[in-house]
Formats: C-alpha cells, sequence, structure tokens
C-alpha cells in the first residue's frame, strides 16, 4: 500500500515537473536544444560569408564587364566566357598548369613511395631520418621560390654550371618552355616529396606483418612483395595523395609568379610558364578587368571540382 | 628486424642533404658579394652575410613584415583551433537535429578551392575600407572546414559519451562541458591543427599580395619585394631569404618531431 502510493505520489510529482519544471531544469533543457547550433553556428557563419559566398558570388561577377573601380558595371551575359574560350592566352596558361602538374605529380609519387619504402626500414635514429625529409615542407614557400629561381638561372645559375661540368650545354630555364615547367615542377617536387612520403610510410607500416611472412613462406622475394602487397594496399593512400596534390597543383601560383623576376606576372616573356591563377591574378589586379578575371576563376573551379569528381570516382571504383 | 644496409643510409643521406641544399645555398650566396658570382662557384661562405643582412633591413621593412606575419599567422590559429574544436565538439558528441546533413556539408566543402573567391573578396575589402589593413588577411581565414573535420574525427573516439553525460548530470552546461571536458581531451589535435594552421598561414601569398601594399606587409610580400626590378641583387635578395627561413628553421627544430607525428597522422595540405 505504501509502495502504491509512494508511486502515485512520484508519478504525480514527475507529472507537476513536466508541466512546470523548475527553471534550472527549464535551462537545462534549452541548453540541450540549442547550444549544439551556437556551437556550429560560427563555423557555418564565417565559412559561408568568406568562403562560400564569394565563390558564389564570382559566378554573378563573371556575367558583367565589370572594371575596378568602375561605378556602373555593364550586364554582357555570357559575354566574358565566349571572349576566354576563344583566347589563345587561356588554353596556354591552363595548358602550362597541366603541364607542370604531371611534371610534378608523378615523378613525386614514384620517388614519395621508393623513399617511403626506405623510410620503413628498421633505421637507427627514426625520427631524425622522418624529419630530414620534411625539412622542405616547413620552409617559406616565397623564400623557396626565390632560391631556385636563382638555381635555375639561365646564364650563372647553379643548375647549368653543373651540367656544364657534366658536358650538357646550358638550358634557358626562363625562355623555354619546357625547361620552365621542369624547373617550377622541381621546386613543386623539391617542396612535397618528402610530406608525401611520410603519409606513404604511415600507411605502409599499418600493413599487417603476417602478410609479408606468408609470402616468405611461399617463397615471393622483396620486389615480388612490394608489388604484389606493399603497392595494392597502398593505393587507396596514393589516390589520397593524387588528390590533394590535384587541387593544389590546380592552383599553383607563388611559383610561377616568383619564378623570374622580370618574368613578372605575365609567366615569362611570351606566358611560357604562366599557369591560370597567374593568368587570373594578372587579369583582375594588372589589368583590373574583374569581370573577365572572375570568369577564370569560374572556370577553374569547375574544373578542379570536375577533376576532384572524377578522382572520387576512380576512388570508389579502386576500392570496389 | 635487422638494421638496414648501409646503401639504404646512404640513399637516404642523399635526399636529405638535397633537401637541405638550398637553404645553406641560399646563406652562401647572401655570405658573398654579388660580383662573384658569375658561374664559378664554391661551397665555402664568404664573409658579407651581416653587411647583406643590413642591407636587406635598409631596402624592406623587414621587422614590420615580421610582426606582421607574427600577428597575422597568431590571430589566425587561435580562431581556427579555437572555433574548429567547438563546432567538432558538438559534431562529434551533442546530439541535434539536421547533424548529419550539417557534417556532411563540412565534408563536402574540404575540396572546395574557396582560394578562387578572391574577386569578391576583393571588392568586399575594398568597400569595408579594409584593403592595406591586417583585417583584410585575417578575417577571410578565421575558420576551415578541414579544422572542423580534423577535430571532430579525433573528438569522436577520444572523449567518451558517459563523460559528457555525467557532466551534464552534474549540472554542467554544454558550455561547461566543453570547457572542462572537450577541451582538455582535444589537446593533442588541436596543437597539431594549430601547428598546421599557423605554418599555411604564415606561408600564404597570393591573397596578402593582393590586398596588402609594400610598406604594410605580411613577410612573404615583403621578401617579395626584394627581388623587383629588372636587376636583381642576389646577395641582398638571399640574405632576406635566408633570414626569413631561420624562424621556421627553429620552429621545426623545437617541433619537428609532432611536425612529422602530425603527418603521418594524415594532416592534409592546404
Amino acid at each position: 500500500m505504501t509502495a502504491l502510493l509512494t508511486r502515485e505520489v512520484r508519478r504525480e510529482r514527475a507529472e507537476q515537473v513536466r508541466k512546470h519544471p523548475p527553471f534550472r531544469h527549464r535551462l537545462s533543457k534549452l541548453d540541450s536544444k540549442v547550444s549544439p547550433y551556437l556551437f556550429v553556428a560560427p563555423f557555418f557563419v564565417l565559412f559561408g560569408a568568406i568562403g562560400l559566398f564569394p565563390l558564389l558570388y564570382t559566378a554573378y561577377v563573371s556575367l558583367f564587364d565589370w572594371n575596378l573601380g568602375a561605378d556602373d558595371p555593364a550586364f554582357v551575359g555570357l559575354e566574358n566566357y565566349r571572349t576566354l574560350f576563344a583566347d589563345g592566352q587561356f588554353w596556354n596558361a591552363l595548358f602550362n598548369t597541366f603541364s607542370i602538374f604531371l611534371l610534378s605529380s608523378v615523378p613525386q609519387v614514384i620517388v614519395a613511395v621508393v623513399l617511403a619504402a626506405l623510410l620503413a626500414a628498421n633505421l637507427r635514429a627514426r625520427t631524425m631520418w622522418r624529419m630530414g625529409v620534411l625539412l622542405p615542407y616547413v620552409a617559406s614557400l616565397v623564400a623557396l621560390t626565390i632560391i631556385f629561381g636563382n638555381l635555375f638561372g639561365p646564364q650563372f645559375g647553379l643548375v647549368n654550371s653543373v651540367l656544364s661540368v657534366v658536358g650538357i650545354p646550358p638550358i634557358d630555364w626562363q625562355a623555354d618552355t619546357f625547361g620552365s615547367h621542369v624547373a617550377i615542377a622541381s621546386m613543386v617536387n623539391w617542396r612535397w616529396t618528402g610530406y608525401n612520403a611520410l603519409i606513404v610510410l604511415a600507411a605502409m607500416l599499418a600493413i599487417p606483418r603476417d602478410l609479408y611472412e606468408a609470402a616468405v613462406v611461399d617463397g615471393a622475394g622483396p620486389v615480388r612483395q612490394f608489388f604484389s602487397i606493399t603497392l595494392p594496399l597502398l593505393k587507396p593512400t596514393l589516390i589520397f595523395v593524387i588528390v590533394t596534390s590535384t587541387i593544389g597543383g590546380l592552383q599553383i601560383f607563388t611559383e610561377p609568379k616568383l619564378f623570374d623576376p622580370a618574368g613578372g606576372s605575365g609567366g615569362g616573356a611570351v606566358h611560357q610558364y604562366q599557369t591560370v591563377v597567374l593568368y587570373l591574378y594578372q587579369s583582375a589586379f594588372q589589368q583590373f578587368d574583374l569581370g573577365y578575371a572572375a570568369s577564370i576563376a569560374w572556370t577553374l573551379f569547375l574544373i578542379v571540382i570536375a577533376v576532384a569528381g572524377l578522382n572520387f570516382w576512380l576512388t570508389r571504383r579502386a576500392v570496389r | 628486424m635487422k638494421r638496414p644496409s648501409f646503401v639504404v643510409y646512404g640513399l637516404l643521406a642523399a635526399f636529405v642533404l638535397g633537401s637541405a641544399f638550398p637553404f645553406y645555398w641560399s646563406f652562401l650566396v647572401a655570405s658573398r658579394d654579388n660580383s662573384v658570382l658569375t658561374g664559378d662557384f664554391t661551397l665555402v661562405p664568404g664573409g658579407n652575410f651581416f653587411a647583406n643582412a643590413v642591407r636587406v633591413f635598409d631596402t624592406i621593412p623587414f621587422w614590420k613584415g615580421l610582426a606582421n606575419s607574427f600577428i597575422v599567422s597568431g590571430t589566425v590559429t587561435v580562431s581556427v583551433v579555437l572555433l574548429s574544436t567547438l563546432a567538432g565538439f558538438a559534431f562529434a558528441k551533442l546530439r541535434f537535429r539536421g547533424r548529419g546533413v550539417l557534417f556532411l556539408f563540412v565534408v563536402a566543402t574540404l575540396a572546395v578551392p574557396t582560394q578562387l573567391g578572391i574577386i569578391p573578396l576583393y571588392m568586399a575589402m575594398a568597400e569595408f575600407g579594409w584593403a592595406g589593413e591586417l583585417e583584410s588577411v585575417i578575417v577571410p581565414n578565421l575558420v576551415t572546414a578541414f579544422g572542423v573535420f580534423w577535430m571532430r574525427q579525433y573528438l569522436v573516439d577520444t572523449v567518451p559519451d558517459e563523460l559528457v553525460e555525467a557532466a551534464r548530470m552534474d549540472g554542467c552546461s554544454l558550455w561547461r562541458a566543453f570547457w572542462h571536458v572537450a577541451l582538455p581531451a582535444a589537446r593533442p589535435a588541436a596543437a597539431m591543427l594549430g601547428v598546421f594552421t599557423f605554418m599555411q598561414s604564415w606561408n600564404d601569398f597570393l591573397w596578402p599580395l593582393i590586398v596588402l601594399t609594400p610598406d604594410n606587409p605580411t613577410l612573404q610580400v615583403a621578401l617579395e619585394k626584394l627581388q623587383s626590378g629588372y636587376y636583381v641583387d642576389y646577395s641582398l635578395v638571399l640574405a632576406g631569404t635566408t633570414l626569413a627561413t631561420v624562424p621556421v628553421l627553429i620552429v621545426f627544430l623545437v617541433l619537428g618531431r609532432q611536425i612529422v607525428a602530425g603527418v603521418m597522422q594524415g594532416a592534409v595540405k592546404g
């Protein structure tokens, strides 16, 4: 009986609390409901305002003949894009961007895998070696580009001096299209190879040892082990490395901008190493043609998204 | 596991030497005078480094650039780490309507090249009167999608749900649960995010070059001004790059071990 009574009383009290919860309780409920949104809000508000909105507004600007400082930009529809697709300098910049990207990504991935295999050995002073290969990554990009510009100088550069010792005639690393691409790609490679090697190394160390033991039992040598076990299991990591370097590589700017002090924003006398972002910079901030520059930006944006999407699709296929 | 042969050490040593060489070359050129730079090269430094360094200070506002870079990168780092941890905590440990969709949005924007929005951003900065001021390089970098993603992934496994619930039972507000439970637990990941954010901000060049002026630059923009013009005085320019490299080398010597660990845990570049 007492038990029943207390239960009833309890239920009554609970009911009361539900209807008129004490202030503290109500506050706590409000806290649970609202606080999560307050926690994520700063990110979404700021990201929307400074990340997404400018990107979308770029598409809007690209529909105008919009000059820096001019008051009344005229709506021109897709005129900027029509001009852009007939613009040889744009296609040239796109070619240069992809050329530099290929020259940097392909050798880089190969060397990174080899380097990771070396680092995966049971080394003495392991961390020191890992730090050693990461050294270029922390260096200031502007400083490095200036240093490499000096090393690849066409007249007195160290690279040509070394080549002449071996008997190779000097190469004009600035005037020559392919030469300048190689020089710029070498800066990218120098900076990122060690970094990517460490990412690959992390994936390599995660491969279970007994797979190799089983392979040894089956009589597979080190080379066979590498191609039949290591490489296939590294695939997702390699694709990740390639995707991130694609997104960065298509937006390359600092290296071509500073490669040759006299080259300026044109990317060399005949734009032989002008990249898309460099052309965008030149159009917007030296020719002050914001509408046209916006159409370059938006086109490049779509290319990056398309390439990233393609990468994603390939990843899905590769993983399956 | 047996120790590798000397061939492995030899190859690695060659690679590390190659990695370090451009730094040394920069110092080498900076320590000589320009007239000897005519193709013949020695690997012995000369005695002109301090004279060249003084010329750097006379040519560009080096110290101002250095101070500006510290202010900008410091502010950006604090903001990114704090806001990312806050949002990451909510995504990892709190239940709310729309959480899945909102987080999917964060993941989807990881690959979006926001750098391409610079034209409207420039218009906005001109409108606000921030062009040339440090606000213009700080404000656009206050948050990153990567930061939120990174902190969420870390907190989801590190902080037990029970801990947050226990804090709630004890009458903690969610804010206090964040401050006293999540933030201390997030410290290792937050530190790593901080180091990477700082380095990225420190190296940022395209946007500061657009909005800042030569008399109020970040270090990178100041360096660029050293080599403008048709005649490039390389002993001067490379003295500048050597000086600019010193702070990052110090950071690397102090934090190198953590940076290596961070990269290997899958930190993504810019």
